[in-house]
């Protein structure tokens, strides 16, 4: 395995929540506790779970888009875990952000020209052809047509909105993007053409994506490891094949098993995995394992002990008492990050 | 007659723009204790049709045209004040996002005792009771005691148990579920489409289901309604939209969606561009610019608006391609490519 070119350790973010006159702290949502992970060079790494696990607040912090509580970022083997804004800005060329709403990350009154130049502009950057030049090279790059450099977003369609967004991401060649459900906002036949743009980009540009999403079928698509999150923790790693053909960890099984398949024949001979409730409060989050309140395999032990993450197989991390697909003697960690 | 038929159901509004025709022409037959899935992406009409349906647009800048039969009534030509006493009682819906839909001063029994005693002529104690009954029959814990909790202090999935439980409160014969599961995560839109499934079998209903996720309408729906620009473009059982789609959008749709329960394919398969604005559809079939196979209609396609003829058994379609030549178009160039790893 190369150098990871993103290394999170024990990264934890908690919110405070504050009370009263004096804005006395009396609890903390534990958006992200504890997480540790590493996305290696040209690779994708995709991050799922359901809504409140901590995915995009894991984006955000990676980022520094909000500061850290605890834990490292490590970025090309930099702390940039409390790195001031000044000695930060040189860095953000290099790891940029894709947004979810095509709708509402780009400034309405901006011409496309003055919304993707933006970065050169801020970072000082004289290309050689004029910055216009550039923007528009880029703008061909993710399908737009170059001549509508004076145009306004809203005069594009929801999936153009969300090239122009990826073209602001790519102006400054960066090395890691961060997609923050990339497609989750567009129409079906859009999301398919986003994906496939960002796959070409990441073959043409050899870019590392983290890419943040819910939609468990995008993400096996585009990912080549997945991380899956529960009331921020993440519960299982694993390459892409192993974890959607064998997972191990029951949430990633209930998971799998909710979606919905376009197959009306099969629809009567499937078997579900049904979990009651729903994710609990992350203000309050249930001690020990925090899944045990939902898993159909919990015992005392989970309510008492916290599952590490530990490897079970080659490249495959998992933090359950009773993990499934698990093979018998767990291996010893040779590729642990 | 069918217990719901809509006749060349037309909704347009007029606008500084031009006339935005949302709903051009369409027409399906419902029976009770059916499910309809209508499928589209934004823009293709199908919300439209659902407040159609239910008498929403009157009173509003809305042109309707056709007809609207249900159970033996007619709807589009009938009174505003007709259509309330149905709406609610006959017909309900249950919509995307439960926290805008529902009233967040009131508590949630209260919503559902009003919605309940404007149609029964009941007491407040009974249609207190009924709300318990109708909470505790979606799957709500506790119901006594969550009767009076409000809006906000459920849980998105909890909300939609309750929205539906308000539409059911009636006993209504049609239900029509806009994007019931779209604002929900995963796991707990399983739960909300066990439930719907449970429930229309329980109440004999006539289901309308609204979504874009192909994934949601093969999970419960009986027959497919495909909607493009305002119109049907394809119609049929779930297996004929699934294992035998004929029309080159169907197939686009398919094509974009990456599946689970196949291996991986390499790449996704798009339609190219993007859907048409409803001011402007383009001449012809509305597909025809994104349409891969426009070239072998024979001009065809951007002067002719293609009819809405029977294929086979009830699977219709609106294309100019020859039916065998869209045969052979699934069977050798689509199918392998979508199964393709």
């Amino acid at each position: 395995m190369s150098e990871p070119l993103l290394s999170v350790e024990g990264l934890e973010k908690h919110f405070p929540v504050t009370k009263g006159l004096l804005q006395r702290q009396v609890a903390a949502v534990k958006a992200v506790d504890g997480i540790s992970f590493d996305v290696v060079k040209g690779e994708t790494l995709g991050l799922v779970g359901e809504s409140g696990c901590g995915k995009t607040t894991t984006g955000r912090l990676i980022t520094r888009l909000i500061e850290p509580t605890g834990g490292k970022i490590l970025f090309e083997g930099n702390d940039i875990t409390h790195m001031s804004q000044g000695r930060m800005r040189p860095l953000r060329r290099d790891v940029q952000m894709i947004f979810q709403d095509p709708y509402s990350s780009l400034n309405p009154r901006h011409t496309v020209g003055a919304i993707v130049g933006a970065p050169f502009r801020i970072q000082g950057i004289k290309t050689e052809h004029g910055t216009k030049k550039a923007v528009q090279d880029i703008l061909e790059l993710v399908g737009l047509n170059p001549e509508h450099y004076n145009r306004y977003p809203h005069e594009f369609s929801g999936g153009q909105r969300q090239r122009i967004g990826i073209a602001r991401t790519l102006a400054l060649k960066p090395k890691l993007i961060i997609a923050d459900e990339p497609v989750s906002a567009l129409d079906v036949s859009i999301q398919a053409q986003v994906v496939n743009l960002l796959e070409d980009l990441q073959g043409e540009l050899d870019l590392t994506y983290l890419v943040i999403a819910h939609d468990l079928s995008v993400v096996r698509h585009i990912s080549d490891r997945v991380a899956v999150m529960y009331l921020g923790k993440i519960v299982e790693l694993a390459d892409r094949k192993s974890l959607y053909e064998s997972p191990m960890h029951p949430y990633t099984n209930a998971l799998l098993s909710a979606v919905p398949i376009p197959d009306p024949k099969g629809r009567a001979q499937r078997e579900r995995i049904r979990l009651q409730g729903d994710v609990p409060s992350p203000l309050n989050p249930p001690p020990a394992c925090r899944f045990h309140t939902r898993c159909w395999k919990a015992q005392e032990i989970c309510k008492t002990v916290e599952p590490p993450l530990e490897t079970l197989a080659t490249g495959h991390q998992v933090a359950c008492h009773f993990p499934e697909n698990a093979p018998t003697t767990p291996e010893p960690a040779v590729t642990t990050a | 007659m069918s217990f719901l038929e809509l006749k060349d159901l037309r909704v347009h509004f007029p606008t500084d723009d031009g006339l935005v025709k949302s709903v051009d022409g369409l027409s399906f037959a419902l029976e009770r204790g059916k499910t309809l899935g209508i499928v589209g992406e934004s823009g293709s009409g199908k919300s439209v049709t659902s407040l159609g349906i239910l008498g929403l647009h009157k009173g509003g800048r809305a042109k309707l045209g056709g007809e609207i039969w249900l159970d033996g009534e007619e709807l589009v030509g009938a009174s505003a004040e007709h259509v309330r006493t149905l709406r609610g009682k006959k017909m309900a819906m249950i919509f995307q996002d439960p926290l805008s839909a529902m009233h967040p001063f009131y508590t949630v029994g209260s919503q559902i005792v009003e919605a309940y005693r404007i149609h029964n002529d009941v007491s407040k104690k009974v249609a207190r009771k009924h709300a318990i009954d109708m909470l505790g029959r979606v799957g709500i814990p506790q119901p006594d005691r969550r009767v009076d909790s409000y809006p906000h202090e459920f849980s998105g999935g909890m909300r939609q148990r309750a929205m539906i439980a308000m539409a059911l409160s009636c006993d209504p014969e049609l239900l029509i579920a806009d994007e019931p599961t779209t604002a929900l995560d995963v796991t707990v839109q399983a739960q909300i489409l066990d439930l719907m499934r449970d429930l229309q079998r329980d109440f004999n209903a006539a289901l309308i289901i609204i979504t874009h996720d192909l994934g949601v309408v093969a999970e419960l729906a009986d027959d497919i309604l495909v909607m493009y620009g305002g119109k049907c473009i394809e119609y049929g059982t779930a297996e004929d939209i699934f294992e035998r789609p004929e029309h080159p959008y169907t197939w686009g749709l398919l094509g974009s969606m990456p599946r689970l329960d196949r291996d991986r394919t390499e790449r996704l398969l798009p339609i190219k561009g993007s859907p048409p604005s409803l001011i402007n559809v383009p001449a012809g079939c509305a597909f025809h610019p994104r349409c891969t196979f426009e070239d072998r209609t024979g001009g065809k396609a951007s002067t002719e608006v293609p009819q809405l003829v029977e294929t086979e058994g009830g699977h219709l379609v609106r294309c100019h391609l020859p039916r065998d030549t869209r045969r052979s178009i699934w069977e050798t160039e689509i199918k392998p490519s979508l199964e393709a790893s």
